[in-house]
């Protein structure tokens, strides 16, 4: 069933008109007037952005872009300052990181967060949801959450060998290598069972191999029926497997479509390709302003 | 530049003590004659408080390490220049050749602390959480020393120690007082001066608003961290000899004062230099004020107060910029 | 020099109610900072508050002693939201300050005049803990083996201390080890990843907070009851360093942390004090370097050696492991 309704939605995107803001036929988030700025400066100004259901979105653009602050904000780790955002028909303004996750919109970090000193498989367990013994006075009486606990193991182990982690699965997260960490970050995130993934810069520092591999992960997710939504600034990387793309720059949106159309769009090359090319590897002061603030 | 004015206020004094000895003004029984009096000895109290948390202040911004042994610079600073001054074992000098032997030795150890602990640490790879740890460690360690050297009797300075008040007013301030107090705000401006308008105070100023940008742009920041260390232990020590002048030298009167920088570097925003000044004057103020309505052994526990509320709805203080803290 | 005394002295204070008594406020600690990351610098307010609100209900109230520990329960418990509420969403550091500044006001407070009619002031409480002695299954005299003797009375409040830091230990060793536990150790180790996996990591930092501040505010109670007598002045800040001292040379963030750690400490710091003692008296160091009542000064000075030379070559104590502190970036 998801796999049918998967087919019909990205195809359902073919048929609408590519211009920034455009509705799509099944949204599952929709964002409305957000804005954030940061002592006067507007990182992020997004009228209206809805991102379809079941297909892999990228949101692109050049590095302040704000596709960052904006992942930061829809995610709950940053407040806006305006707007509203409704994930799944309800609304999720202003929910705390915790709640946002929850919900079933979990997000990764470019900069990779897994927890040094736990296990692997530990860092998967931790991100399962419901968890009886994740109670104080539960938790004290093991039979009460032993048998979740096992349920779960079993999942998380399922997850680790579809990630080729798993003999790695009793070592400590922080001995894993940068490319392993991505992939347990990946992993880790399926394990909290998400709607939808907000994948920040999940391609980052991975060499082309681990790319593919990714790539593959990614696509493989999406067939699955999950909604996957990924910040990028690496225009290569997004055309092989978006099935829409989204650009912003200066904090604001400024075109969609699907990705053979983006490269033509003159906005698009305006506020982003020439930039892209003068200066391959320039950070801006204010991206690096907003990884600060991320600590 | 400090010395010149050190010695000019201080030749001074005499003159002014004497003529106020004939006409001493009464402390005026009124509400309003009090708080005008509080108001005096807290911004006396807050300017000292002040010349000691900027250094705390400074430290942190440069290098995000909460020093929980700066109190004992404090104390340091006061014992050595009785030490200097007033101890039988002491060679007897004047308080103020004895008071700036103390600010260098402050310096002196402010710098010995960077180069002999942090700076070996940091090579070693210490987290910042396990450097907090050795300062409260650093902290036992010195405050005892200083117990075992200079024993548990408070004890004031050979100079300046009983003078009549001159008339403010309906308030009243010693000579003595009026004259740290002169000074210390001469030193505030001292180093607002030296941070905004030296080589050095700029590259401070740039190694905390952002230290791998000042590094990548030709600053040496170990040289940097070494400065503010020293100038850092320098006011410490200074502080301490103002304030064992206008109260008493105990040897747990840094660790006593270090309650209240932290209230004030909070207040002001943590990191700030100025925030620092400004925070510790207003803490200083609220602890002589909270003595109009309550009782004195208690006037240190507002400055928590403060410290709570502030936390409470402004976390990045008064002068703090506008980020998250969290 | 009498060594049969050094040594019973190193061992008596090792095995005694004190060290039990500090191995339970350190497994509060340990909860704080080895397990939640949480860095509390008064600890000390914690015990402050246990012993006092023991101390007020008996003696101030005439209250029973059941009601005290119900009352010091409950003051930890009020302590830890007051201090949570502002910090805990803001960085570590903040905690810091203000957990060791609230330490040193309580204490202030405590032995203010103002409060003096309830805490007794700079003189204390005295002689509220009769009904426990009276629950002593212990004939009075002296026991012991070898060199170690105790009387009667510390026996029967070392008994009591230990056996809480049995329970306190098992009921740690549950809940760290429970998915409860493992959220804890997730904070520790970046809450940023704890919070986007839909924990809520505030919620967690305070259970933690309380907690810790419980068992922190039953040790000080253990201790006021070991001397019946509660002052103002016992409880410096200098308490919660020494805390920290002994959990990290036993190992912070290890069940059995706080308990090898509190014993060594003990044992090593009183058998110090002891032979400095004997070789001032017997003439081996000269009473003008120092003097016997300068040891106690020494003692600390020399504990401020330890910590430093401790997080600077063996972070991970005696019992945690040198790879894990590597991973822990700290």
């Amino acid at each position: 069933m998801a796999a049918e309704t998967v087919v019909s939605n990205t195809g359902r995107l073919s048929a609408i008109v590519p211009e920034p803001g455009v509705r799509k036929p099944d949204p599952l988030l929709v964002l409305d007037q957000v804005t954030r700025t940061f002592g006067g400066l507007i990182a992020v100004r997004v009228e209206h952005l809805e991102v379809q259901r079941g297909a892999i979105t990228a949101l692109i653009g050049p590095n302040g872009a704000g596709k960052t602050t904006l992942f930061n904000v829809v995610s709950g780790f940053d407040r806006a300052d305006g707007g509203r955002w409704s994930f799944d028909g309800q609304p999720l303004t202003g929910s705390p990181a915790h709640r946002v996750a929850r919900r079933g919109l979990v997000r990764t970090f470019q900069l990779t967060r897994t927890l040094a000193r736990l296990t692997v498989l530990e860092n998967l367990l931790l991100a399962a949801p419901g968890q009886r013994g994740e109670r104080a006075l539960p938790a004290l009486l093991r039979p009460l959450w032993h048998g979740q606990e096992r349920e779960y193991e079993r999942q998380a182990d399922a997850l680790l060998d579809r990630f080729r982690l798993g003999p790695l699965r009793d070592d400590h997260a922080g001995t894993l290598s940068g490319g392993q960490r991505k992939l347990l970050e990946l992993a880790r995130a399926l394990m909290a069972r998400p709607v939808m993934l907000l994948l920040d810069e999940p391609m980052a520092g991975v060499n082309p191999a681990l790319t593919q591999s990714l790539l593959g992960h990614i696509t493989q997710l999406r067939d699955e029926g999950l909604t996957v939504c990924f910040v990028e600034h690496d225009m290569d990387v997004v055309m092989g497997i978006s099935d829409w793309v989204a650009v912003m720059a200066d904090g604001r949106l400024v075109a969609e479509g699907p990705p053979h159309t983006i490269g033509r769009n003159a906005a698009v090359v305006d506020a982003y390709l020439g930039k892209r090319h003068d200066e391959p590897e320039a950070t801006t002061e204010k991206e690096k302003e907003q990884e600060k603030e991320e600590e | 530049m400090l010395v010149p004015a050190l010695t000019l206020v201080l030749v001074a004094v005499p003159a002014i003590s004497a003529r106020a000895q004939g006409e001493e003004v009464p402390r005026g029984p009124t509400f309003g004659a009090r708080a005008l009096q509080a108001l005096v000895d807290g911004i006396q109290f807050g300017v000292i408080i002040a010349i000691t948390s900027v250094g705390l202040s400074l430290i942190f911004g440069t290098i995000h390490l909460i020093n929980f042994a700066h109190g004992e610079f404090v104390t340091i600073g006061a014992t050595f220049a009785f030490f200097l001054n007033a101890s039988e074992a002491g060679p007897g000098w004047h308080l103020i050749p004895a008071a700036i032997a103390a600010v260098a030795f402050g310096a002196l150890l402010g710098g010995a602390v960077d180069r002999g602990i942090w700076r070996p640490l940091r090579a070693r790879g210490t987290g910042l959480i396990n450097m907090f740890i050795v300062t409260i460690g650093l902290s036992l360690l010195l405050r005892h020393v200083v117990l075992v050297l200079y024993g548990t009797r408070p004890a004031s300075y050979g100079q300046y120690d009983i003078q009549s008040t001159i008339g403010l007013g309906p308030a009243g301030i010693t000579p003595r007082d009026l004259t740290v107090t002169l000074l210390s705000v001469l030193v505030l401006v001292g180093i607002a001066v030296l941070l905004q308008k030296t080589r050095i105070g700029t590259a401070v100023r740039a190694v905390s608003a952002n230290r791998d940008l000042a590094e990548a742009s030709g600053i040496d920041v170990q040289r940097v961290v070494l400065f503010v260390w020293m100038l850092a232990g320098g006011l410490a020590a200074l502080g301490g000899v103002f304030f064992g002048l206008v109260e008493i030298v105990t040897w747990d009167m840094g660790f006593k004062l270090l309650l209240l920088m932290f209230a004030g570097i909070i207040l002001g925003g943590l990191g700030s230099a100025y925030g620092a000044m400004v925070g510790s004057l207003v803490i200083g103020i609220v602890a002589q004020m909270s003595t109009l309505w309550f009782p004195v052994d208690l006037q240190y526990a507002w400055a928590l107060l403060v410290l709570i509320v502030v936390l409470l709805v402004r976390p990045q203080g008064i002068l703090g910029r506008a980020e998250r803290v969290g | 020099m009498d060594f049969s005394v050094i040594v019973s002295d190193a061992l008596r204070s090792g095995i005694g109610p004190i060290a039990a008594i500090y191995a339970l406020a350190a497994m509060g600690l340990n909860l704080h900072f080895g397990y939640t990351g949480l860095l509390n610098f008064g600890q000390v307010g914690f015990m402050l508050v246990g012993g006092y609100g023991l101390a007020i209900t008996v003696s101030t109230f005439d209250g029973p002693m059941w009601l005290g520990v119900l009352g010091g329960i409950a003051c930890a418990i009020v302590l830890a939201l007051l201090l949570g509420l502002p910090t805990l969403r803001l960085r570590a550091d903040y905690l810091a300050i203000t957990t060791i500044a609230a330490g040193e006001t309580l204490r202030l407070f405590y032995r203010s005049s103002w409060a003096e009619p309830v805490t007794g002031g700079v003189f204390g409480l005295q002689r509220f803990a009769n009904d426990f002695y009276a629950l002593s299954p212990i004939e009075p005299g002296t026991y012991g083996v070898w060199l170690v003797r105790f009387s009667s009375r510390d026996l029967w409040v070392m008994i009591v201390a230990w056996a809480l830091v049995l329970v306190v230990g098992s009921l740690l060793a549950l809940l760290i080890h429970s998915p409860w536990g493992r959220v804890i150790r997730s904070i520790r180790e970046d809450e940023v990843a704890a919070r986007s996996l839909g924990k809520n990591v505030y919620a967690y930092k305070m259970q933690s907070l309380v907690l810790g501040g419980v068992i922190g505010a039953v040790a000080g109670m253990m201790q006021a009851i070991q001397v019946q007598s509660v002052n103002p002045d016992n409880y410096d800040p200098a308490v919660t360093f020494f805390l920290y001292t002994l959990l990290v040379l036993g190992g912070a963030g290890r069940i059995l942390g706080p308990v090898v750690g509190s014993i060594l400490f003990w044992l090593v710091l009183s058998f110090l004090d002891s032979a400095l003692r004997q070789a001032i008296d017997a003439g081996y160091i000269s009473p003008d370097l120092i003097s016997t009542s300068e040891v106690g000064a020494v003692r600390f000075a020399l504990v401020g050696v330890a910590l430093i030379l401790l997080v600077a070559f063996r972070p991970q104590g005696v019992l945690g492991s040198r790879k894990e502190m590597v991973l822990s970036g700290r």
